[in-house]
Parts: C-alpha cells; sequence; structure tokens
C-alpha cells in the first residue's frame, strides 16, 4: 500500500477518533477528497520541477505515532532558546508536552490547536480562520484533513507580548518512521506585536516527514516577526507550507534559516489586504552533504501602496540542491507597489546546484518592482588577502560565508537568536570563531 | 633572515620569474625596482605564498626554514606579511573584525589564548593613532569604498597590529598623496627595529626619501640585474631604466 492510499484508508479512522464539529468536520472531509483527486505533487508540476518527493514518500511512515515519549528537559535543551525568557509550545511526536510548555491565558491565548478546535469558546474563532488562509493545494489538503495539534496563538488588540513564543516539534525515532502534520493557527488583532521562533527537530536518525501548515492572519497595524530554524537530522524531511494574510499597515517578517535535513521544501505566501503593508522574506540557506532545500515564495499586492522585501542567500557545498522560485503578483488595483526580490547565490563546490527563478505577474503600471539573482564562487583573491593575514583557508572562507549571509542576520530583532543562529552557522561550517562583525 | 635562492616560477604556464637570489637580513631595508611587467609583484607573491604561482626551482626560506611548500597562512603566522598593491574589498567584515580574527588566529597558531578583548582594543587604538586612523573607520566594512590612500593605510594599520618579521610593500606609494605618503611612511619607520626587515617593492624614488633603503636591486625579466646603494635609486629617478635594459640585452 502506497503512502496515499495509506493516508486516505486513516483519514477514516482518524475521523471517528476525533469529535466531530460540524465546521472542522465539513473542512476535513472537503479537504481529504481534494488531497485524494491532486494525489502528492510530481515534478510535472511547474512548482514542483526540481523538487522530488519521490524518495521520501516511499518509507512506510507511522501516520499515528502510538506512544507518548518523555524526553528530559536538560537532554534536548539546546534546541531551545534558553538564555532568556520565553512561552513555549512543546510536541514530541505530534503529541503535546505539558512538562516542557509554558503556554498562558492571561489576556492572551498561547496555547493548542486541540483545545482550540474541540472546545465551543474558540469555536467563533477557527470558524472565521481556521483554513482560511490556507490554500487548496494538495499537502496544505492533507494536513487540513488530519489537523488535529499545533501552535493556537490568539493575541488581542493592542498588545505587545514581551516574551517571544517558541513552537518546537520533536521526534524521538521511536518508530521506524513518523510522519507529522502539526497545524498551527496565529491571530494577531490590531495594533498588536508578537515575536514567534518555530523549530523541527528529529533526536534519531530514523526518517521523519513533515508537513506543516501555518496560517497567520496579521490585522491592522499588526507586526508580527517570525523565524523558522531548520537545522534538522539528515533523514528528517520538511513540508512547510505558511499563509499569511495581511490587513493594512501590518508588518509581517519571516526569516527562514535553512540549514536543512534531508529534504525541506518552504511554501511560504503572502496576501496582501489592505493598504500600506510590508511584507518581508528573508532566508538563509547553508547546505552541504546531499541535503535539499527549495524556498517556493509568493507575495500576492492585492491593493495599493504596499511594500515587500525579499532577500534570501544560499551557500552550496558538496552535492547539495538548492531551490528558489520566488512569484509576485501585482493585481491591477495595486499601484504605487514597492516589490523586491534578490536571490544570491554561492556554490563552494562543483557538485552543487542552485535552481532560481523569479516569477513577475505584474498587471498594475505604476510600479516598482525589480528582481535580482546572482550564483558566484568565494572571491579567490579576497581568500588569498585574507590568508596573508594569517586567517586559514577553512576560516577565511567561512568568515566570507557569514559576511555574506550578514545582511540577513542583520535584520533578526532578538538579539539572542542571532547569536544561536551565528553559533549554528559556525557549527556547520566547521569552524570556531566569534564572527561579532 | 629570508634567502631566496635561484628562485623560478610561473603562472599558468607563463615562466615570469627567472632566477632570483636575494638575501634580506634582519634590520635591514631592501628596495625592489624596476620596469612595468618585470616581476616585482610576482615575488611579492611568490614569497607570501599565492597559490597561482608555481615555484618550478630554487628555494625560498625564511629564518633557516625551506617555506615554498607552506599554504599563505602558515607563511603568516611565521612573520611574513604583504601589504597589498590593490588590497581587497571584503564587504560585512569590519576592519576591527577583521584584524582581530587575524591577531587570534595567529595566536592559536602558535598555541596561545586569544587576546583579552581589552587588551586588543588598546592595541587598535595605539596603532590607529599611529597611522592617523579615524575611529570610526574600524567599524567600516575592510576596504569596501576606501579611498586609494585609506586602503594603503589600512595596510600599515594592519602590519603593525600583526607586527610581522619581514613587511614587504608591494607599490604602497602608488595612489597615495603626499601626505597619506608621509604618515605611511612614518608609520613604517615607527615598526623598523634591529630584528625585522622590509622589502619595498617600488617604482619610483618618492618613497624611498621617507623608507631609507639600505640596498636597492633592480629586476629586469624575472632576475636581479643590477643591486647598489641608494644612490642607485637615485640614478634610476634620473634616467630611467632604459640605460639598464641596454646593458643585459648587450
Amino acid at each position: 500500500m502506497d503512502l496515499k492510499e495509506k493516508l486516505l484508508s486513516s483519514f477514516m479512522v482518524f475521523e471517528d477518533k476525533v469529535d466531530i464539529d460540524t465546521y472542522v468536520h465539513d473542512v476535513r472531509s472537503d479537504a481529504i477528497k481534494t488531497f485524494e483527486e491532486k494525489g502528492f505533487p510530481t515534478k510535472k508540476q511547474e512548482a514542483w520541477k526540481y523538487t522530488s518527493l519521490n524518495k521520501i514518500l516511499k518509507e512506510d511512515y507511522s501516520v499515528f505515532p502510538k506512544q507518548e515519549n518523555a524526553l528530559e528537559y536538560k537532554d534536548i535543551k539546546k534546541y531551545f532558546l534558553y538564555d532568556i525568557d520565553t512561552y513555549k509550545i512543546v510536541f514530541i511526536d505530534g503529541k503535546y508536552s505539558s512538562h516542557l510548555s509554558q503556554t498562558t491565558h492571561d489576556g492572551m491565548d498561547v496555547c493548542l490547536m486541540s483545545a482550540a478546535l474541540s472546545k465551543p469558546k474558540y469555536r467563533l474563532v477557527i470558524e472565521n480562520y481556521f483554513n482560511k488562509a490556507a490554500t487548496k493545494d494538495s499537502l496544505p489538503s492533507l494536513n487540513t484533513a488530519f489537523s488535529s495539534e499545533g501552535a493556537y496563538i490568539h493575541i488581542p488588540k493592542n498588545k505587545l507580548v514581551e516574551k517571544p513564543i517558541q513552537i518546537i516539534h520533536f521526534s524521538t525515532g521511536n518508530e521506524s518512521a513518523t510522519m507529522l502534520q502539526p497545524r498551527n493557527l496565529i491571530v494577531v488583532e490590531e495594533n498588536s506585536h508578537v515575536q514567534i521562533i518555530e523549530r523541527h527537530q528529529s533526536l534519531t536518525n530514523n526518517p521523519v516527514l513533515t508537513n506543516s501548515v501555518t496560517e497567520i492572519f496579521a490585522k491592522k497595524r499588526a507586526i508580527v516577526d517570525y523565524y523558522k530554524i531548520q537545522n534538522d537530522s539528515k533523514e528528517a524531511s520538511l513540508i512547510d507550507n505558511t499563509f499569511i494574510k495581511q490587513r493594512q499597515e501590518s508588518v509581517c517578517s519571516v526569516h527562514t534559516f535553512a540549514f536543512g535535513g534531508k529534504l525541506t521544501r518552504n511554501n511560504l505566501n503572502f496576501y496582501q489586504e489592505g493598504q500600506r503593508i510590508d511584507s518581508i522574506l528573508k532566508g538563509v540557506t547553508i547546505l552541504g552533504d546531499k541535503q535539499h532545500v527549495d524556498h517556493n515564495t509568493l507575495v500576492h499586492h492585492i491593493e495599493p501602496n504596499c511594500e515587500s522585501h525579499q532577500d534570501y542567500k544560499g551557500i552550496f557545498g558538496e552535492n547539495s540542491t538548492g531551490v528558489f522560485n520566488g512569484k509576485i503578483i501585482v493585481e491591477k488595483e495595486a499601484q504605487k507597489t514597492n516589490a523586491f526580490q534578490s536571490n544570491n547565490n554561492i556554490l563552494v563546490s562543483d557538485k552543487a546546484t542552485i535552481n532560481t527563478k523569479p516569477q513577475l505577474e505584474i498587471f498594475a503600471d505604476d510600479v516598482k518592482c525589480s528582481h535580482g539573482c546572482t550564483i558566484g564562487q568565494l572571491d579567490e583573491s579576497a581568500l588569498f588577502y585574507m590568508r596573508s593575514r594569517g586567517i586559514p583557508e577553512k576560516e577565511a572562507k567561512a568568515l566570507l560565508m557569514y559576511a555574506f549571509s550578514n545582511n540577513v542576520l542583520s535584520s533578526v530583532k532578538i538579539p539572542e537568536m542571532k547569536q544561536r543562529i551565528t553559533k549554528i552557522i559556525a557549527n556547520k561550517l566547521g569552524v570556531n570563531i566569534g564572527f561579532d562583525l | 633572515m629570508l634567502k631566496i635562492e635561484n628562485l623560478h616560477a610561473s603562472v599558468e604556464d607563463k615562466s615570469i620569474l627567472q632566477g632570483i637570489n636575494l638575501e634580506i637580513k634582519p634590520g635591514e631595508v631592501h628596495a625592489i625596482m624596476g620596469p612595468n611587467g618585470s616581476g616585482k609583484s610576482t615575488l611579492a607573491s611568490v614569497i607570501a605564498g599565492k597559490e597561482e604561482y608555481e615555484v618550478t626551482k630554487g628555494s625560498i626560506s625564511f629564518e633557516d626554514e625551506d617555506i615554498d611548500e607552506l599554504a599563505a597562512e602558515e607563511r603568516a603566522h611565521k612573520g611574513v606579511f604583504l601589504s597589498f598593491q590593490y588590497p581587497v574589498e571584503i564587504p560585512g567584515v569590519s576592519v576591527t573584525n577583521f584584524i582581530k580574527t587575524a591577531i587570534n588566529e595567529s595566536r592559536k597558531a602558535q598555541g596561545l589564548e586569544d587576546m583579552p578583548a581589552k587588551d586588543m582594543l588598546k592595541l587598535i587604538r595605539e596603532k590607529a593613532d599611529l597611522l592617523e586612523i579615524d575611529r570610526k573607520f574600524l567599524s567600516r566594512s575592510l576596504n569596501e569604498g576606501f579611498s586609494g590612500g585609506e586602503k594603503k593605510r589600512n595596510e600599515i594599520f594592519q602590519m603593525a597590529m600583526l607586527e610581522p618579521k619581514l613587511a614587504i610593500l608591494d607599490e604602497t606609494d602608488s595612489g597615495l598623496d603626499i601626505d597619506a605618503l608621509r604618515i605611511v611612511a612614518n608609520g613604517v619607520n615607527k615598526l623598523k627595529s634591529k630584528d625585522n626587515a622590509v622589502m619595498v617593492i617600488t617604482h619610483y624614488q618618492r618613497l624611498l626619501d621617507y623608507i631609507v633603503p639600505d640596498y636597492v636591486h633592480v629586476i629586469y625579466n624575472g632576475k636581479i640585474v643590477k643591486s647598489g646603494t641608494k644612490d642607485l635609486a637615485l640614478e634610476l629617478e634620473e634616467k630611467g631604466y632604459d640605460w639598464i635594459k641596454e646593458e643585459v640585452n648587450a
């Protein structure tokens, strides 16, 4: 039985187990039908031309991980941003871990999707927002059909959330192969500000496939800063589907630090439903081995006077592959749009590959749109210069690569987060230098 | 300190150095002069360890040790410093942090701990003052958007920080106005001692008015064809290089 058939038959079992709320039940039933019709995407589809899921779909994934696994905080502390106070929503093999989490209902909701989907007091929010941003593509639909757990964050009006919120998914490898489908819903009301960090971490080398959906709604003048840390084990694959709907004057930024697992696909979608909106998409990708990371972005400019800024830096070593497919749509009504996109890449190995493709669909006539992509190598003369001053080759290369990604890092607003990313980069590049540039 | 014997070097199969012999002792200043394309900068790069240049014959030893197989950074750790004719721009790396990394990597190679941040800062300030470098300049990206004079001053600042045994100044005077030239030369002179040596590569006599050489060598067609004292430099300034070419070709 292939994975698709297994998922379809599992859905029956799943629907029997969960409480049947009419709205959610209907959404799920529709979603599974969509998935059944469309199936998993293949390379024949334009948006998946450079990324094949074939290999990772061959594993015999356990769709509902059976037991709840306990983890000791001390063993996994390093995956947290632990040097500052944060809210934490932690999952182990898809199940909520209350002893590792720190949630709140004090003036806002930082809690669980399972609660939001089942308790009557959240019913209105769920009906208004659940699956209202996600597209009807096959993978988001698959997630919708199985959505039962994840983070639920609702920030009321005029609230500055001082502590960042960490959403961390651990997989323990207790099953020989695990498929996870976390579902996050984040609603940030008018004038509020929140910072969120998301991480998926496998603790063994057993295969894991995570098909995650995050829906974010940023209301008038809301500010949302979202950081994704992707630095997983070499058998962990992630398909991240993130949908952000912005209202007027809101500012949303997503930083994706893609240091890879096995295969990572980031479907990052912004919809600007109001005026004077700013959308910021930044990424640093550093890969080695046979890692594959695909950034597939969409910024949909629907209304006038909005901006979007995309800046993705990629460094590809060994046999790794990178894909950047950045789509910008500017609707006819969206006059005075400023949309910028830049994708710069360095290949440090002859066997590494990058496919980069900007896609602009502009229907308005008074707009400023620019895009640029570069593919290069490390500057040999700079390397000799640095080495002649006593900086060894490996460190010199690392310093150049770090400097290359520095203008993405410099916009990270949480200093401890920036330090952490810097450490991960040094680790990834195999050097022990501070990089405090 | 530096001993070069019958050095032949080529780049992409093109032979450039064709039998250089040169010995530099501690405390000495040697000037290397010669017409364009004679091999002056190649000699500097080969001593510093640029990989594109292949030593095909002969040897380079530094403090009685063969260094021609060593990587550029290893030569730097032993005390060889090359001030570049065209310093490379490195966006995103500040002057301060570049020099910090360079110093600590050299210390690491010698089995020493990183220099304490406080000492580093003090040293940076002291050497910046020596080269009349504005503090603000230190936080800018290395060489990015620097004027010619700023780039050269920054080279000598790095030299002052690293305190090499042998400093090779490759056309440090090019692109400098007279004030910058004086500051740079002053800096070099202040760093000079009986234990270190300087090799000045230049087209013109001008710099040698400030950094006075003990010996002057003329390179032509990849060979040292004439050596003398500082008077040779004055003679070259007056008469140009044609008479040397004629002497060699005759």
